[in-house]
């Protein structure tokens, strides 16, 4: 088949006819169970749809995620890692988002010089009321992961 | 100190293999509609430790709860996994379910494939593989679940009610006459609050004076309150039902004086244990110097309602020895204007405003009464026939902001035609009448500003002092503003009155009262809960460099033991997890989200 026929057929068509499956990333999420846990139950009460790649285990306070909890998914395998708070000020411990926030640049500046691609760490904001912006932002981390590709780690750690 | 023992409710289950019961529920349809249910179910007993994966329509309802039950007596199951809704809605039936059987309620685990899976996802296949590998991650979980203790500590009879204003003083009636001691502390030299300063109440007209006088008088002469005037709460220690509450002399300076040096037996040094804390300690009257382009500090006749107020105590409207003719309310004066701060409404200056026009007309029955306003706010019981009774009555409403009060320069021979600030006569108001859509000057002889409330200047000292947060707007936080309207994010402390945000004296009595009810829970329990997931130390890691204890939110954790390691008081701990993220030497664990748990959580959750 020529380069022409190729670019002439419909990338939907394409798709379907590529044996290789559209690559699904896995993400694993860390949620404080008073906004972000909170926020995703209300996504699932009001129906509101994103991709299953997301997979989420709840903890009382995003200040309590230990960087090993973020290190282990992204050396295993996973292909980003999601870190669900509350906004600032609006803490159920106070001030243990700021500590997240903290923890995370750091943990972020150790990923780039580990060689470790930090884009794949996301922390975001998310109140118990902002069920909308759940679903929009474990959507739009799903297509920021699929255009980004596999975590390399995946197979350079497997030695 | 208090340790967390790890003493087993039932028998000791630490010691045994997992023998773990997963149960699917379908939801109706809610889940099996999405989800495979029979296909997960029989996924999961394939996982380590599974003894038995069963699927049901409702796990929640009575069948479901049986079969959880039959099947812990029948296969001796010492956990449980529930997948089902959130773990929000229905934990606690579970652990209910659990302990009924003899399962420490702190071994059940749920997976929620409701919310999170199947309202969320269209595509079967996906949804299903995806709620395979929740559970799998809630097995995980579960395998290493550890029993806790469910812990009551005792709690010390007893309120401090910080403010001895209107709602302070009912939640020291209230406390005293269930025949616990009330220990009312309060700055001023003596009880009644803002409220002694106002003339009548709106809607009744009630004078306070009928109103306040016999309120004090109960609050002073009963046995079971201690009245400390002139004093202030100078430390806190302690958390729900024990509370150390040191008591301070109040100077006139505004500061704390230590012991009583200047006013005799006023001013006692005390240290009290109590079992709650309310705060009642009231709101600031909006200083009319923020808003300069209302004229209130260049003419002696630009005045604010509380000196209205005092005005018609004295029953005396003259300006200048004479009486106006025409008299001006301004409404929202430091209210529902973000440049002064202030985007809240004060919920009472437009039923106040209302009062005191109703008023001037009765004392003045020849002078026009006109209220410049934004919006009408007549809200609550009465407030609306009160409000149209002062229209009847030729109150004049209307609708404009008053943008600027000027004197216009005297005529010649009044005071000189000179200076265009000094003596007396009328002022120009201008708005804008909005009704009309036109410009309006207004010609007024007296102009009242109804001042707005806002957050007292010294609440960062209670909100130190208490560890309370505070809104948006600057008023203490309530727990929830419709559910929890009188806690706050600290256990054991509530909140009355106008600290937590503007009200009526009829909308703060109620506060006063729900607070008071609420902090004697549980004063007449005699005990209250803790919570049980909290952080423990192991003191051999422990190298003693509290980083915990400043880390710590709600100072849980000291250094005070002979070996100089941190110990974790487990009725103060919120269990956060805060302290154990921040050990460097990984000395301290966060119960029932341990790091074990959450990492074989991961490790289920990518495969």
């Amino acid at each position: 088949m020529s380069d022409q026929a190729c670019e002439a057929k419909p990338a939907a068509q394409l798709a379907a006819a590529s044996p290789e499956p559209r690559f699904e990333p896995k993400i694993v999420a860390f949620l404080c169970n008073w906004c972000t846990y909170t926020g995703a139950d209300l996504a699932g009460t009001s129906r509101i749809q994103y991709p299953p790649n997301v997979r989420i285990i709840r903890l009382m306070c995003s200040g309590s995620v230990d960087p090993t909890y973020v290190l282990k998914p992204l050396l295993d395998g996973a292909d980003g890692v999601l870190i669900g708070g509350c906004h600032p000020g609006d803490c159920h411990y106070q001030s243990g988002n700021y500590k997240a926030r903290r923890r995370t640049i750091a943990l972020k500046e150790i990923l780039r010089s580990a060689g470790i691609d930090e884009t794949r760490v996301w922390l975001r904001w998310i109140s118990a009321s902002e069920g909308q912006r759940f679903a929009d932002t474990v959507t739009e981390m799903t297509e920021f992961l699929r255009e980004k590709g596999p975590n390399p780690m995946r197979t350079e750690w497997a030695v | 100190m208090q340790r967390l023992s790890l003493t087993l409710m039932g028998d000791t289950m630490m010691e045994q293999k997992p023998r773990i019961g997963v149960y699917v529920c379908h939801c109706g349809v809610n889940i099996a509609a999405v989800v495979d249910v029979e296909r997960v179910a029989r996924a999961a007993a394939e996982l380590p430790g599974v003894v038995v994966a069963r699927d049901n329509t409702y796990m929640c309802s009575d069948p479901g709860q049986a079969l959880i039950k039959q099947d812990i007596r029948e296969h001796g199951l010492n956990r449980v996994v529930v997948a089902s809704c959130s773990p929000r809605m229905h934990e606690r039936t579970f652990r209910a379910v659990a302990q009924q059987e003899g399962v420490n309620p702190y071994q059940v685990e749920m997976a929620n494939i409701r919310e999170q899976c199947s309202w969320v996802h269209r595509d079967k296949g996906r949804a299903t593989e995806k709620a395979g590998l929740l559970i799998s991650s809630a097995v995980a979980k579960a395998t290493r679940l550890e029993p806790l203790e469910q812990r009551e500590v005792d709690v010390t009879p007893g309120v401090v009610i910080i403010g001895g204003g209107v709602a302070g003083m009912t939640v020291a009636l209230d406390v005293a006459n269930t025949g616990l001691p009330a220990y009312l502390v309060e700055r001023q030299k003596s009880l009644g609050g803002r409220v002694a300063e106002l003339n009548r109440t709106f809607p009744s007209l009630q004078p306070v004076s009928e109103l306040l006088p016999p309120l004090i008088a109960r609050v002073q002469d009963h046995p079971n309150v201690t009245v400390f005037l002139r004093s202030c709460v100078s430390q806190v220690e302690g958390y729900i039902g024990n509370f150390e509450v040191e008591i301070s002399g109040y100077g006139e300076t505004g500061t704390p004086v230590g012991g009583d040096p200047g006013s005799k037996s006023d001013a006692p040094r005390a240290g009290l244990s109590v079992g709650a804390i309310i705060v009642a300690t009231g709101y600031d009257v909006f200083d009319p110097d923020r808003t300069p382009e209302l004229g209130y500090r260049d003419y002696p006749n630009v005045i604010t309602s509380l000196e209205m107020e005092e005005r018609l105590i004295r029953g005396d409207l003259t300006v200048d020895g004479r009486s106006p003719e025409r008299v001006a309310f301004v409404k929202c004066v430091g209210s529902r204007d973000a440049r002064v701060g202030n985007s809240h409404c004060s919920r009472v200056c437009c039923m106040y405003t209302a009062k005191q026009s109703r008023l001037v007309r009765e004392m003045l029955p020849e002078a026009d009464v006109t209220v410049f306003y934004i919006d009408v706010r007549a809200f609550g019981k009465g407030g609306e026939e009160f409000y149209d009774e002062a229209r009847s009555q030729g109150v004049r409403y209307r609708r404009g902001n008053v943008s600027e009060i000027y004197r216009k320069r005297s005529a010649p021979g009044v005071d000189g035609g000179l200076a265009p600030h000094a003596g007396a006569g009328p002022v120009v108001l201008v708005a804008e009448d909005t009704l009309l859509g036109q410009p309006i000057e207004f010609e007024a002889d007296l102009v009242v500003l109804a001042v707005g409330m806002e957050p007292r200047k010294d609440a960062g000292v209670i909100q130190q002092l208490l560890k309370l947060p505070r809104s948006a707007d600057g008023f203490f936080l309530e727990a929830h503003p419709k559910l929890r309207p009188v806690d706050t994010a600290m256990d054991g402390i509530f909140l009355a009155g106008c600290c937590q945000g503007p009200k009526d004296i009829a909308d703060t009595v109620t506060q006063a009262k729900a607070a008071a009810s609420s902090a004697l829970i549980p004063l007449i329990r005699g005990s209250v809960p803790v919570e049980s997931a909290s952080a423990v130390v192991n003191e051999e890691l422990c190298a003693g460099c509290a980083m915990c204890v400043d880390v710590c939110p709600y100072d849980a954790p000291t250094i005070a033991n002979l070996w100089r390691t941190s110990r974790i008081n487990p009725v103060l701990c919120k269990g956060c997890g805060a302290c154990a993220v921040t050990c460097p030497s990984s000395a301290i664990r966060l119960q029932h989200f341990t790091a074990a748990q959450v990492l074989a959580q991961v490790d289920a959750l990518v495969q």
